[in-house]
């Protein structure tokens, strides 16, 4: 050869790429639908055992609902006669001209037809709050929360209640009823633990032994007993200690008793991450001279908040399902009109229960698979940001 | 390593309204049966720079953690610009406005930004508008040399980084006295300077600083006593020329002899 070292080193750099070789694409089979199934469903003989578990029950549901459900239902009828298999000589599904008639009570309850606009009125702008509240790119979402915290209660209340001072009839609350009731009593709650839980968990962790006590005796007691003897409590034994007079509406006190109760469970929530921010947090607070409730304010409660959020959407919808536990202290929330309805000897036929009963857990579901589904967005935002 | 950088940002050290910046008088501590403090005398004079010395677990962080009150000493007194710390919360408050510290582990707000880690106490505690108090933060985050990471959040910056926003956090609130607990112990030996250089230069604008520190070099250049502590007690406190040349005490020259290795 008569190439130089210098050469040598020239040609040898030649074979140094100038650019990254693209990755190459994985195999099929881990891609796609089938590398999805092999990664999630038939990854071991557990694995496949289960899923095939599942996919035989799924087989036998799904076509036995749809069959109920659409196929074999009965879509228009005036009463029980539509839906009785002996009157009609076929296999009989769904009775949904009974879920049709008895619709607006389930909505309503007892509320006066004519003034059953102003529950409409409520629910839009219910609708509104919680989408302006919820919805995080939504405009002016300051304003928003003074809409939902303090317009939306007081409009609410006068309007579903009335004030005859501007021409609204008064509406008794032991007329209200169904949906309305449910979502009153659920709004409620949600709106009042979240803020009463919070101030219980900080209670629980101040250095005011009376303070201390009193959080630690509540939680602890609320949490010891079931929710039923809670609203008991709030419903029989308050007007032993309060004269009947000033003894509040009987809504009124489920309202306290349900409020009461999801706030035992939200301060444990709290605390929970309220006790995942460190120390240097607080310390790095007090020293740069914020005052105890700047600190809470400003630094602890949105980071303790953020890494919670799943956990207190988890108790939402604890809650909500809890509100059917009204009716034990006489309160016609959806679940119990859905009860009454179905024993109405009009509509009385053996398929009559089961559709009313699919018909709560349609709502109940579309409700908590909503919440639980937000959830799951904020928490994978909140995955996303902590990346930065 | 002067890196005090452009003398038109220096800030004009806020005026003591005594001679004596920090005094503490028979200070004793315990947590539980565990006698940590025993018996501090320290007196800080306005402008005087304190480096804190000694084995780990002897004190330090509890010593410097009293002065602003975070946490609770058990007998003796402590006098900050001749106000006493006690129980009363408008007197910890009015100190806590007026002393700065800057911890190992930074302790910055991860959900906010640096210039809202910065702007946040002069607006909540001095009242500050809003616009002000982000020309107070920005001018302390060019002092600190990195107005640039303003808009980054905490956990997007190096470590020196951080500390050095950390400084710049308490600088906002203008203190009158900087406490400093092992600022550099958590760094990586290559951001241990920039933290450094950015301490001396407060140093070299008056400052008043209680530093708790292991880096010697520091200590020589910019302290005006060395104090170091043991067992929950002052060994010894001299100028540095003295401190490291003659040592007084065993103890002393023992943890000298492992630290100067
Ligand atoms: N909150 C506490 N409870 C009990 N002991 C503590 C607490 N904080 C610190 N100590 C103890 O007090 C001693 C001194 O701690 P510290 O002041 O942090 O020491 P240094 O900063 O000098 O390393 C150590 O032995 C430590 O274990
Ligand atoms: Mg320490």
């Amino acid at each position: 050869m008569t190439m130089s070292e210098g050469d040598l080193a020239v040609t040898e750099i030649k074979f140094v790429r100038g650019a990254t070789i693209a990755a190459r694409p994985p195999p099929a089979a881990m891609t796609g639908a089938l590398g999805w199934l092999r990664a999630n469903l038939l990854s071991s003989p557990f694995n496949i055992a289960l899923t095939i578990l599942i996919a035989l029950l799924l087989a036998w549901l799904i076509p036995e609902l749809v069959k109920f459900l659409l196929i074999d239902a009965v879509w228009t009828g005036a009463d029980r006669d539509a839906c009785r298999e002996v009157v009609q000589h076929r296999e009989i599904g769904a009775c949904w001209p009974f879920v049709w008639e008895r619709w607006s009570y389930f909505v309503y309850g007892s509320y006066p037809i004519p003034q059953r606009w102003r529950v409409d009125v409520f629910f839009a702008m219910l609708a509104i709050g919680v989408v302006w509240l919820l919805w995080l790119e939504a405009p002016r979402r300051d304003l928003g929360s003074v809409y939902f915290f303090i317009v939306l209660p007081i409009t609410s209340f006068i309007l579903l209640t009335g004030w005859s001072a501007i021409g609204l009839p008064p509406v008794d609350t032991a007329l209200w009823g169904g949906i309305l009731v449910t979502i009153v009593v659920a709004s409620v709650g949600i709106v009042c633990s979240l803020p009463i839980g919070i101030l219980l968990a900080l209670g629980r962790r101040s250095r005011m032994p009376a303070v201390r006590l009193f959080s630690v005796v509540f939680i602890e007691f609320v949490r010891g007993v079931p929710l039923v003897t809670v609203l008991f409590m709030a419903s029989v034994m308050l007007p032993l200690f309060v004269p009947e007079e000033y003894s509040p509406d009987k809504l009124v006190r489920a309202l306290v008793g349900i409020a009461l109760f999801a706030s035992a469970y939200m301060a444990e929530v709290v605390r929970a991450g309220l006790q995942a921010i460190p120390k240097g947090q607080f310390e790095g607070a007090m020293a740069v001279g914020l005052g105890y409730w700047q600190m809470i304010r400003l630094i602890i409660l949105p980071q303790a908040l953020k890494i919670t959020i799943p956990n207190i959407v988890n108790t939402y919808i604890g809650l909500f399902k809890d509100t059917t536990l009204v009716f034990i202290v006489g309160i016609f929330d959806f679940l119990r009109t859905v009860e009454v309805a179905r024993i109405d000897p009009k509509w009385a036929a053996p398929v009559t229960s089961t559709t009313g009963y699919a018909v709560a857990a349609i709502f109940y579901w579309i409700f908590c698979y909503a919440m639980s589904r937000y959830a799951r967005a904020m928490e994978a935002r909140l995955a996303q940001g902590d990346k930065r | 390593m002067s890196a005090a950088g452009n003398s038109a940002l220096r800030l004009k050290p806020s005026q003591l309204n005594t001679p004596v910046a920090v005094e503490l008088v028979g200070v004793n501590k315990w947590y539980g049966d565990f006698h940590v403090l025993r018996d501090i005398n320290l007196k800080v004079m306005g402008g005087e720079r304190i480096v804190i010395c000694g084995p780990s677990g002897s004190g330090k962080s509890t010593m410097i953690r009293c002065i602003n009150r975070l946490e609770e000493h058990q007998q003796g007194k402590i006098f900050v610009d001749d106000v006493e710390l006690t129980n009363d919360l408008k007197k910890i408050d009015e100190v806590r406005r007026e002393v700065g510290m800057v911890f190992q582990h930074f302790n910055l707000f991860p959900h906010l930004t640096v210039l809202e880690n910065c702007a946040l106490a002069p607006i909540w505690v001095r009242k500050t508008p809003k616009q002000d108090a982000e020309d107070i933060a920005m001018h302390y985050l060019t002092r600190v040399k990195i107005p640039e990471q303003a808009g980054k959040y905490p956990g997007q910056l190096s470590g020196g980084q951080q500390q050095r926003v950390a400084i710049a956090r308490a600088l906002c609130m203008n203190p009158k006295i900087m406490l400093f607990d092992e600022p550099t112990s958590a760094l990586d030996p290559e951001m241990v300077k920039e933290v450094l250089d950015t301490m001396v230069g407060l140093a070299e604008d008056g400052m008043t600083m209680l530093v708790v520190s292991h880096e010697m070099g520091f200590a020589r250049q910019v302290a005006n006593r060395i104090v170091f502590m043991d067992d929950g007690q002052i060994i010894e406190a001299n100028v540095p020329e003295e401190f490291f040349n003659h040592p007084q005490h065993e103890r002393t020259k023992l943890f000298l002899s492992q630290i100067l290795r």
